[in-house]
């Protein structure tokens, strides 16, 4: 067996190997120093209280099959992921620019095409299954495509992040920014103590907000409603939970119907008018009249109303386009065209095996990299180079070589690590961070992100399929109380190395 | 509000009244089987439970002979029995997870909370050991799932229907079981007055809470003609036929508003009987005629319940 690599960044500690305070980030200081005074028996039975809590509350995902009542739970891990006021303000920035552009792009390429008139992306983009010639020539309320978007970072050093993918669809796992942060203050208080932690719970206003500003103009008290596939849905707490919080009707499609150009829910009282729809279904199932005819979630005729300013949907139809993979190359160059700025946030370099350089390189490189099928979803048609048997390799060649322009390649990143409390105890696992921007009234961010972390040793899969499991994420309000603190921290610990009796642990570091 | 989550509401407060009225019967039966009798026998013990429920061909197709064992697993654990405590439970909390927002957290909580703790009487043998346990858990589930709804949800339409909920199922039940007992009890008159009789009759009061009432009001010996007049009419016992449409009548006026709705005028209908009938006459009539009628009125209400509010097409 090869070494492990220790060249992981990891959030807490410059070097994962030794726990010395020394070595700790900043950042982290002060929370390291209160983490090692507490028994790990005491965080697991905190876990344990988390996850009672977690069930009592019904956060939880249904198992088709399952009759004696069994309901899922996605692990929630104790020790939060903390992120310091400059970092949060460099990737909050970086993030709000790139919604803005993608925004800008969904409404170009869904009217003049401008972007592809100047030649910065090519026009096979309208032949991608996510475009939807139906949108084109349809304007929405304020120009907001992506009312609700999920951007994925990873960071693999102090300075370097890396946007992963742009979720501009449905993207889901905001209640569990809120619900992780809950349930942190309730097991945790002395910490929110001693850190000023940037609170998120406002996040349901916000986005009430900013829905109700998109509303079709000359709509007085536009009512919103979160539109669900249903209790069956695994992410059916989540539309339970934000409807809850912005205090408005969680309806299914059976619940909502069509006449004279408008959209009604049936209530007890007769039929409601509705104006803003913040569905979590997909585009295939919104209207069976229009896309899916067997979808029994949607309601028939609502992309007609639509289409005529009827009624807003958040997200758009359509967005798909924009957060496709093929696509996410050019965002980098629609943040130039559209905004004039060069971009915050890096893309994760990306070979385009249309390209004949790429393509070379890639062939030359595949044990190293991961190459995806550009339309692909889900992991089906990616190649992990470095998980792959020379066998899928050569296999892979063959495929690339007879469709390269199918095929996209990045290096394999070496994602960050965060301490996670994990059978063993305290160990480093790979984590990922999705922070949800709301466009609308403003395009702005609550200060806080879902925070995922693959909690088998050295899978870089953070998805909870696949094992996954959320974090808390705090955005500290400013930078300078945890830096003071760490300098005392710091100061106290090197003081007491001074003593000849721990000498030997300074040798041990190094 | 919503058409559906009026509906899961309604439906969420009718299961949860329908367990604890099953764990009632449940309960008592279990009490009478305490009580040395030899001339009843261990089915003519445990059916009338089962024609309670209404269930008594299904069971029979299934189990064959009425032991205690049989109808006690059917009533609170059989999965295939609809109206099982089992299903009953399962399928209110189903409903709720469907509509948890329209009640307060604490309510789906506490709700959540009620499944995930009944999971651990699944695979227990109840007729062995527990029952009385497992029955006073249903019944001190119910009594927190109403407390927490009154202390806690908005005095709103969701409010209203579960309310509804509750009380039209709760009429149902106290009708079903009077009607059972006085159905079985009255043939044998040769005994008026004996100690077995009065176990019986203190049971029924004992499964509808209201023994200490009866001794309260009445503080005689218990008849059955009293004790069917503190369930049918009298309005301050909480589970007699009366009390629930006192409180069935105002909310279908407060949810029709001024729309001349037929659940409003059936209820109307029948809070009238209840509260300007007399026992005599009703006994003259027969009390099983009576119950039965009342029985039917009460479904046809539920039935126009769900015509006026709960399924509203497109028009």
């Amino acid at each position: 067996m090869p070494k492990k690599p220790l060249s992981f960044f990891d959030e807490m500690q410059l070097h994962t190997a030794n726990a010395n305070e020394a070595n700790v980030r900043d950042i982290y200081a002060a929370y390291h120093h209160w983490l090692k005074d507490v028994p790990h028996h005491q965080l697991d039975s905190k876990r344990q209280e988390a996850e009672l809590l977690f069930r009592r509350v019904g956060i939880t995902f249904n198992v088709y099959g399952e009759t004696d009542g069994a309901e899922r739970l996605i692990p929630f891990d104790v020790i939060p992921r903390l992120l310091s006021a400059k970092e949060w303000s460099h990737l909050s920035a970086g993030a709000i620019q790139r919604v803005k552009a993608l925004n800008m792009f969904l409404h170009d390429i869904y009217h003049e095409q401008e972007i592809i008139k100047a030649g910065i992306i090519p026009s096979s983009i309208l032949a991608n299954v996510q475009y939807r010639p139906e949108m084109f020539g349809v304007d929405v309320p304020n120009q907001i495509y992506a009312h609700i978007a999920g951007i994925d970072l990873v960071r693999t050093s102090e300075s370097q992040f890396y946007v992963l993918e742009d979720n501009l669809r449905t993207p889901s796992g905001v209640s569990y920014m809120l619900e992780d942060r809950k349930m942190m203050m309730r097991l945790f208080p002395e910490l929110f103590r001693r850190y000023s932690i940037a609170p998120v719970d406002h996040y349901p206003q916000v986005l009430l907000k900013n829905l109700r500003a998109v509303a079709q103009p000359g709509i007085v008290e536009p009512t919103v409603v979160v539109l669900s596939p249903g209790a069956y849905n695994s992410a059916y707490f989540e539309h339970a939970f934000i409807a809850q919080q912005m205090g408005v009707e969680l309806v299914e499609g059976q619940d909502l119907f069509v006449r004279n150009n408008a959209v009604f829910m049936r209530t007890t009282q007769g039929p409601q008018r509705v104006d803003v729809i913040y569905r979590r279904i997909d585009d295939d199932y919104l209207d069976p009249l229009a896309f899916n005819a067997d979808s029994m979630l949607g309601v028939p005729g609502l992309l007609s109303v639509y289409r005529n300013g009827g009624v807003t949907l958040a997200n758009a139809v359509g967005t798909g386009v924009a957060d496709d993979k093929a696509t996410y190359i050019h965002v980098p160059a629609m943040i130039k065209f559209y905004l004039g700025e060069q971009p915050i946030l890096e893309n994760v370099p990306t070979y385009e095996l249309s390209k004949e350089d790429d393509l070379e390189y890639v062939l030359a490189h595949l044990s190293e990299l991961v190459v995806k099928e550009v339309q692909g979803s889900g992991g089906y048609g990616m190649l992990v180079g470095p998980a792959a048997s020379k066998k899928e390799i050569e296999e892979f060649r063959l495929r690339i070589v007879s469709s390269p322009a199918s095929y996209i390649a990045q290096p394999t990143l070496a994602l960050s690590t965060c301490p996670t409390l994990v059978e063993q105890g305290i160990a480093p696992r790979h984590v990922d961070l999705r922070p949800f921007v709301l466009s609308g009234k403003s395009v702005s961010l609550v200060p806080g992100a879902l925070c995922r972390v693959a909690l088998k040793e050295g899978s870089l899969v953070v998805n909870s399929s696949q094992g996954g499991g959320t974090k808390d994420t705090w955005v500290l309000e400013s930078d300078d109380q945890h830096e003071a603190l760490a300098s005392v921290i710091k100061a106290e610990a090197e003081k007491a190395q001074d003593k000849p009796s721990k000498s030997t642990t300074v040798e041990s570091v190094c | 509000m919503l058409s559906r989550t009026a509906d899961h509401l309604y439906w969420m407060a009718r299961y949860i009244e329908r367990a604890e009225n099953m764990a009632r019967v449940l309960d008592v039966t279990y009490n009478m089987s305490l009580v040395p009798n030899a001339a009843v026998s261990e089915s003519a013990l445990w059916l009338p439970a089962l024609e309670i429920s209404g269930n008594v061909e299904a069971y029979e197709e299934k189990y064959g002979a009425y032991t205690a064992a049989g109808v006690i697993h059917y009533l609170a654990m059989d999965m295939d029995n609809p109206s099982s405590i089992y299903n009953a439970l399962r399928n209110a909390r189903e409903n709720a997870r469907a509509v948890r927002v329209a009640m307060t957290s604490e309510t789906w909580e506490n709700i959540n909370a009620l499944w995930l703790e009944f999971r651990q009487f699944i695979g227990q043998d109840l007729a062995k050991n527990g029952l009385r346990e497992f029955c006073d858990w249903v019944k001190g589930r119910s009594h927190l799932f109403r407390g927490v709804c009154f202390g806690t949800m908005l005095r709103d339409d969701a409010f209203s229907f579960v309310r509804l909920g509750t009380f039209i199922e709760r009429a149902d039940n106290t009708a079903r079981l009077l009607d059972v007992k006085y159905h079985i009890l009255l043939p044998s008159q040769e005994e008026v007055g004996g100690a077995v009789d009065y176990y019986e009759w203190s049971a029924v009061l004992r499964s509808v809470s209201a023994f200490q009432a009866y001794q309260k009001i009445f503080s005689d010996t218990i008849e059955p003609w009293r004790v069917a007049e503190l369930l049918v009419l009298r309005r301050d016992m909480p589970r007699s036929l009366h009390a629930c449409f006192d409180e069935i009548t105002p909310i279908l006026e407060q949810l029709s508003g001024i729309r001349q709705t037929e659940c409003k005028r059936l209820a109307g209908e029948l809070h009238s009987k209840l509260r300007y009938g007399k026992m005599q006459q009703i006994f003259q009539k027969g009390l099983h005629e009576f119950l039965t009628d009342f029985i039917e009125l009460n479904n046809r209400l539920g039935a126009e319940v769900h015509k006026t509010f709960l399924s509203i097409t497109t028009a």
